[in-house]
Order: C-alpha cells, then sequence, then structure tokens
C-alpha cells in the first residue's frame, strides 16, 4: 500500500513539473497590448492597429521581447507627435514561441480578429517564411524588422524588411576582414543545423575567396560543446582572421576556449553577437561583428533612440530593438504617404519609401530588401565601438 | 607531430569527463542491473549546484567542486529511495522507465527553477594557455584530466581495500549470499548511489567550467555518450568504464580532427550499434550465460 502511495505520488510529482513547465511557457501568451498613451480623445476615431509577432516566451523570448519594445517605443513617440492619419497606432502582440504552426496561428487572429491595417514581423527568418505565402495572398502589408533569410522578401511584392540579408552581411564581413584588417587568411567556423549561420558562412567564404584564402571551413552542430580540437586543427594554418557566424551562447562557447588555447586570431561575427559584452566581454575583447547599428554612433537620431529606449524601459536597446522602431516608423510613414489604410495602397507607398532611421537612411531595392549602410562594431573594455561602417553594393 | 600531441591531450580531457560520468552509469548497474537514465541530469544538478555555490558563497574552485559533490550524492540517495527502491522486486522494464520518468522530471525541474536559458560559469580556473615542451595546452584542460584520474585512482582503492567497498563487489556479485554473510543490503546500494552522483557531479562541474555554460539539457549529450562508452568497455565493470570514456573521447577528437565535426557523433554512436552486435558484453566483459 505503502509503496503504491508512493508512486502515485511520484506520477503526481511528474505530471506537475511537466505541466509548471507548460505552463511558464504560456502564461505570457496572447496579449494585446494597450496604446502606449491615451489621449483620452476618442475624435480621432480608432486606432490604427499594426500586429506584432515575435517569440515572447521561451527559449529565444529575449529576441522577441527586445524588438517588441522598440516597435512600442516608436509607436508612443508617433502618438505623441499627433499619430498617422489623426489617429493613433497600437501595436497589437502575439506570442510566436519561435515556432512556425504558433506563427501561422497569431497572423490569423491579427488578421480576422483583430484586423490589423499592416504587419510588423515575423521576427525570426523561419516563422516569417511560414506566414509569407498567406500574407501574399491577403496583399497585407507586411514589414520584418529582423529577418535576414534571403528567401523572404523574394517574389512577394508586399513584403519588405528593415535588416539587411544573410548574404549582403557576411560578405561585408569578408571585405571588411581583407581591406580593413589585412588579413589574407581566414577559416571560418559555422553552425551546420541554423540556415543563418550557415547563409552567413557560405558568404564570406565565397567573397573572401577574392581576396585571401580560406585555409578552415569547418561545421559543428548545435549539441558540440567542446571545439578544442577543430580550433587546434584551424590553429595549424595560423589564419589572421576568424569568422564565427553564430548567436552569442555559441560564440561565447567558442571565443572561451579560443582564449584557453591561445590562438593569436582576431575573430569576426554577426549581427548575433550583439550583446556578447554581457556575459563574455573578456573574451569577445577586440573582436569585430557586423551589426545594424552602433551605440557610440555620434548621430542625432541615435543618440535620441538610446535615452528614449533607456527612459521607457530601464536598460539598454540591442540591434533588434533598433529594427523593430524603424520598422514602426517606417510603417508609420507609409500609412501616412499612402493616405489611406487601404492595403495595396501602403504597399505601394512602402516601396517608394526612403526614411532617415537609427539603423541608417533606407531605401527599398525591388525585392523589398533595404539598401544601407552596416556598421562593424569592435568590442573594446566591454563596449561597443563603431570600427566603420561599410556600404558595399 | 605536436598537432597530433596536442589532439591526443585533447581527446583525454573529453575522454576523462565521459569516463566519469561512465562510472556512475556502470556502478549502479553492476549492483541493481538498472541503467540509471537520469545520470546525465545528476551531472546537470551537480553543475547547476557548483553555479550557485559560486554565485551565491563565492568559494574557490576545491571547495566548490567537494560542496557540489557531496550535494549531488545526497541527491542520488533521495532519487534512489524515492524512486527505485520501491522497485526493487519489479521487472527490470519498470525500474528503466522510471528512470527515463525520472530524467524528464529532473530536467523540467531544472527548467522551471532555473530557467532554460543557459547560465555562464564563472572562471573557476583561470583560462590560459600553457606552453609544455613547444605544446600549447590549456589550464582547464590540465586540471580536467588530473582531477579526474585523481578521483578514478581514489575509487579504485575504495573499492579494492575498505568495507564498504567490499560490501560493493559483494552487493554486485551475489546480493542474496551477500544478505546471508550480513551485509547492509539497503545501505551498500545507497553508497553505490552517492558515490556515482558524486562522480557524475564532478564530471558536470568539469564540463560547465570548460565549456563555460550551464542549461537544463546539458546532461543529455555527455549523458548518452558516457552510456556508450560504459557499454564499450562492458556495463558493470569499473575498468571498462575508464577505458570505455578515453576511447570514446579520443574517438570523438579524431573524427572531429581528421575527419569532420559534423561526422564525430553518427561515428560515436555507430560505436554502440558495433558493439551490440559483435561484443554486447563490451571490451573488458566476458561472456556469461544469464541466470534465467
Amino acid at each position: 500500500m505503502k509503496k503504491r502511495i508512493l508512486a502515485l505520488l511520484l506520477v503526481l510529482l511528474l505530471v506537475f513539473s511537466v505541466a509548471l513547465t507548460g505552463c511558464s511557457s504560456n502564461e505570457e501568451a496572447p496579449e494585446g497590448e494597450e496604446p502606449a498613451e491615451e489621449n483620452g480623445e476618442e475624435a480621432s476615431g480608432d486606432p490604427i492597429k499594426i500586429g506584432y509577432i515575435g517569440p515572447l516566451t521561451g527559449d529565444y523570448s529575449m529576441y522577441g521581447e527586445t524588438t517588441k519594445e522598440g516597435a512600442e517605443l516608436a509607436a508612443e513617440e508617433i502618438n505623441a507627435a499627433g499619430g498617422v492619419l489623426g489617429r493613433d497606432i497600437e501595436i497589437i502582440s502575439y506570442d510566436s514561441k519561435g515556432d512556425k504552426t504558433e506563427a501561422v496561428n497569431a497572423y490569423n487572429r491579427l488578421r480576422d480578429r483583430d484586423e490589423m491595417t499592416a504587419l510588423v514581423g515575423a521576427t525570426f527568418s523561419g516563422t516569417t517564411l511560414s506566414i509569407k505565402e498567406i500574407a501574399k495572398g491577403d496583399g497585407m502589408p507586411m514589414l520584418s524588422p529582423t529577418a535576414t533569410h534571403l528567401d523572404v522578401t523574394l517574389d512577394a511584392p508586399n513584403i519588405f524588411r528593415a535588416c539587411f540579408t544573410d548574404p549582403y552581411q557576411g560578405a561585408t564581413a569578408a571585405v571588411f576582414a581583407a581591406d580593413n584588417l589585412g588579413a589574407e587568411k581566414a577559416a571560418v567556423l559555422y553552425n551546420i543545423e541554423d540556415p543563418y549561420s550557415e547563409g552567413l558562412a557560405e558568404a564570406f567564404n565565397e567573397k573572401f575567396q577574392e581576396y585571401g584564402e580560406v585555409t578552415n571551413y569547418e561545421g559543428y552542430t548545435k549539441n558540440d560543446a567542446d571545439f578544442k580540437t577543430v580550433l587546434t586543427k584551424i590553429a595549424e594554418n595560423d589564419p589572421d582572421v576568424l569568422y564565427l557566424p553564430d548567436y552569442i551562447a555559441k560564440v561565447g562557447v567558442i571565443l572561451s576556449q579560443v582564449e584557453e588555447l591561445g590562438l593569436d586570431v582576431v575573430a569576426m561575427g554577426a549581427d548575433g553577437w550583439d550583446g556578447i559584452e554581457g556575459d563574455y566581454a573578456d573574451v569577445a575583447e577586440g573582436h569585430y561583428f557586423t551589426n545594424h547599428f552602433a551605440k557610440t554612433d555620434e548621430s542625432e537620431i541615435v543618440q535620441n533612440f538610446l535615452s528614449n529606449y533607456n527612459e521607457k524601459w530601464g536598460s539598454d536597446p540591442t540591434a533588434l530593438s533598433a529594427l523593430g522602431y524603424d520598422a514602426v516608423y517606417m510603417m508609420a510613414k507609409a500609412i501616412e504617404n499612402a493616405g489611406s489604410t487601404d492595403s495595396q495602397a501602403i504597399v505601394d507607398a512602402l516601396a517608394a519609401i526612403e526614411i532617415d532611421g537609427v539603423t541608417g537612411n533606407i531605401v527599398f531595392d525591388e525585392n523589398g530588401d533595404p539598401l544601407k549602410s552596416i556598421s562593424i562594431i569592435q568590442v573594446i573594455d566591454g563596449k561597443h565601438v563603431l570600427a566603420d561602417k561599410v556600404s558595399i553594393q | 607531430m605536436t598537432l597530433l600531441i596536442q589532439q591526443f591531450i585533447n581527446g583525454l580531457s573529453v575522454g576523462s569527463i565521459y569516463a566519469l560520468i561512465a562510472l556512475g552509469y556502470t556502478l549502479v548497474y553492476g549492483i541493481i542491473k538498472l541503467i540509471n537514465f537520469a545520470h546525465g541530469e545528476i551531472m546537470m544538478m551537480g553543475a547547476y549546484f557548483a553555479f550557485i555555490t559560486v554565485i551565491t558563497m563565492g568559494l574557490p574552485f576545491l571547495a566548490t567542486l567537494i560542496f557540489s559533490m557531496v550535494l549531488a550524492a545526497l541527491l542520488g540517495i533521495t532519487i534512489e529511495t524515492v524512486a527505485y527502491k520501491p522497485l526493487r522486486k519489479a521487472p527490470r522494464i519498470s525500474a528503466l522507465i522510471t528512470a527515463i520518468g525520472m530524467s524528464l522530471f529532473l530536467q523540467n525541474l531544472a527548467q522551471v527553477i532555473f530557467g532554460a536559458d543557459p547560465k555562464v560559469m564563472p572562471d573557476l580556473i583561470p583560462k590560459r594557455p600553457i606552453n609544455i615542451a613547444g605544446i600549447q595546452i590549456g589550464t582547464v584542460t590540465i586540471v580536467t584530466i588530473i582531477l579526474s584520474v585523481f578521483f578514478m585512482i581514489v575509487l579504485d582503492l575504495f573499492i579494492k581495500n575498505t568495507k564498504p567497498g567490499k560490501a560493493m563487489r559483494a552487493v554486485s556479485e551475489d546480493k542474496e549470499a551477500s544478505v546471508i554473510m550480513g551485509i547492509n543490503v539497503n545501505r551498500t546500494i545507497s553508497i553505490t548511489f552517492a558515490i556515482g552522483s558524486a562522480l557524475g557531479a564532478l564530471g558536470g562541474v568539469l564540463y560547465s567550467v570548460a565549456y563555460t555554460q550551464v542549461y537544463p539539457t546539458m546532461g543529455i549529450m555527455p549523458g548518452l555518450k558516457a552510456f556508450v562508452a560504459a557499454v564499450l568497455g562492458g556495463i558493470g565493470l569499473i575498468p571498462g568504464a575508464m577505458l570505455g570514456g578515453f576511447i570514446i573521447g579520443m574517438v570523438e577528437t579524431v573524427s572531429k580532427a581528421y575527419l569532420s565535426s559534423q561526422w564525430s557523433d553518427a561515428i560515436v554512436f555507430g560505436i554502440l550499434i558495433l558493439v551490440l552486435i559483435v561484443k554486447p558484453t563490451g571490451i573488458l566483459g566476458k561472456n556469461e550465460r544469464e541466470k534465467v
């Protein structure tokens, strides 16, 4: 009898633990955000609704959260300055959990229940691609702040993005390595399970070969933790630059081992490095990465953004916040230029837009990809220092 | 040549961590014929224990290590008492399923308590390269190898020369006979779990220091590879676990160094399949007919 009670207890405990984790990732699920600033004047009519989809819970929640915070800051500023077409704008956010099905559900909810005018989203390439075809069918004005995969805007006149693409970013890193760092030999170490990492690695590899030699082109999987072997192998060829296109968690692990092995090499990374100074300032010291904007950029718009963001959220923005912020400004300007909330009119206005954003001066090419400069950032004393602004066409 | 030696040392350090974890599998299997799939999670909890100790108390490396090993030993005893002891007389498959359940439970528990995002382990050992006769070796690598070998020797002496050690060997030979000889079987099993878990925690701490991170799913991969190592060496045999661990570490390093990183996991798990087909009792195992 005692045994049976114990077994029952254990089963309960197990179920409970699973239920708990389930809960914790659900509790914040769909939340309709209140408009940032209510003027109390109903005369201006209903707010214009802009949908936002991004991972707000789960492993990647930090990326979705900071993008959303940037977007909400922009909405607040726009409303304070009188709104769009005399109406306030309202950001309605849904959680994608980084999951493709969830993203499609969120899109359908935004379209059918909330009747959004335009979409700023989704945040990741994978989730953005999953809603691409539906949005294309609807002709929904869609502007992804951060999806860098090449296919996102391809053959879809209504879809735009605020960030640069993976190939563009990878190639820029290669040009910078060769021209500014004087590198003749480079090694590439990338995550074969991640299209983002792979896309960047391929672009870097291809571009760098125009300038010098790529000594190692090595892949790893997301479960790999030991890089000493592969780094020892790379060290043998004595490259000048090591290209590490991945997110902070992995890059930190690799750089720690670079440090431990005492490799004499300059590492370069991509926008996935943004925020690396938080946990890995010491091992990232002196290394470079390509990014959407630099916090040390002196220009007024960047500095205003930094101080307003800090005031509202009490923390420093990431590059993703800047993109979310720019995306909402672009969308608002497009709606203003269109003069109505008609989908096709907004899409046409977006295609013709030119705007000075935090992440640079932005115009769209025929695919809906932005043409803009890339900031190269060096980590010095745990801070971002703008090393150069590069723009290649 | 230096490259080869350097890679050999890399393999040794990876292998010694696998060996430590494999010892936990093998000790437990030897004594109650249970493959404790929750062992990887004990390793993970060991790493978290160390992480918390460092963050809250700021103890030096060795104190942290011992603190975490003691806590993990207590955790191991608790798990055994709560989850496995009631099933001692049940069919072996029930205990095995319980072990899998326990593994999932601990993973989710860690996720609820600590969150899913990786925590950065503070630098307990200053990371820098040391130059020995033209060969660059990291401090962490050296410490890992030394500590692992030290604790393996301690374990060996303990099992061969002490009363509880002898009791462990006796119980694994024949449980019924050792009861007749006056050995407290329950206590011996508890001691086994405590030792296995402490070694797992040691592996976990070394792993998290070497690779700088602690996260709830960190035990899965090393746990599985250590299991392969234990099977390869001959499950239930202590020297087998050590041998298996070092072989798996070497194989992984060699395939990463001379083939490619993508293939190393496939090769390691390919070994498991090969062993099970060719010699299921492992390298050091004797072919015994199962007593039914």
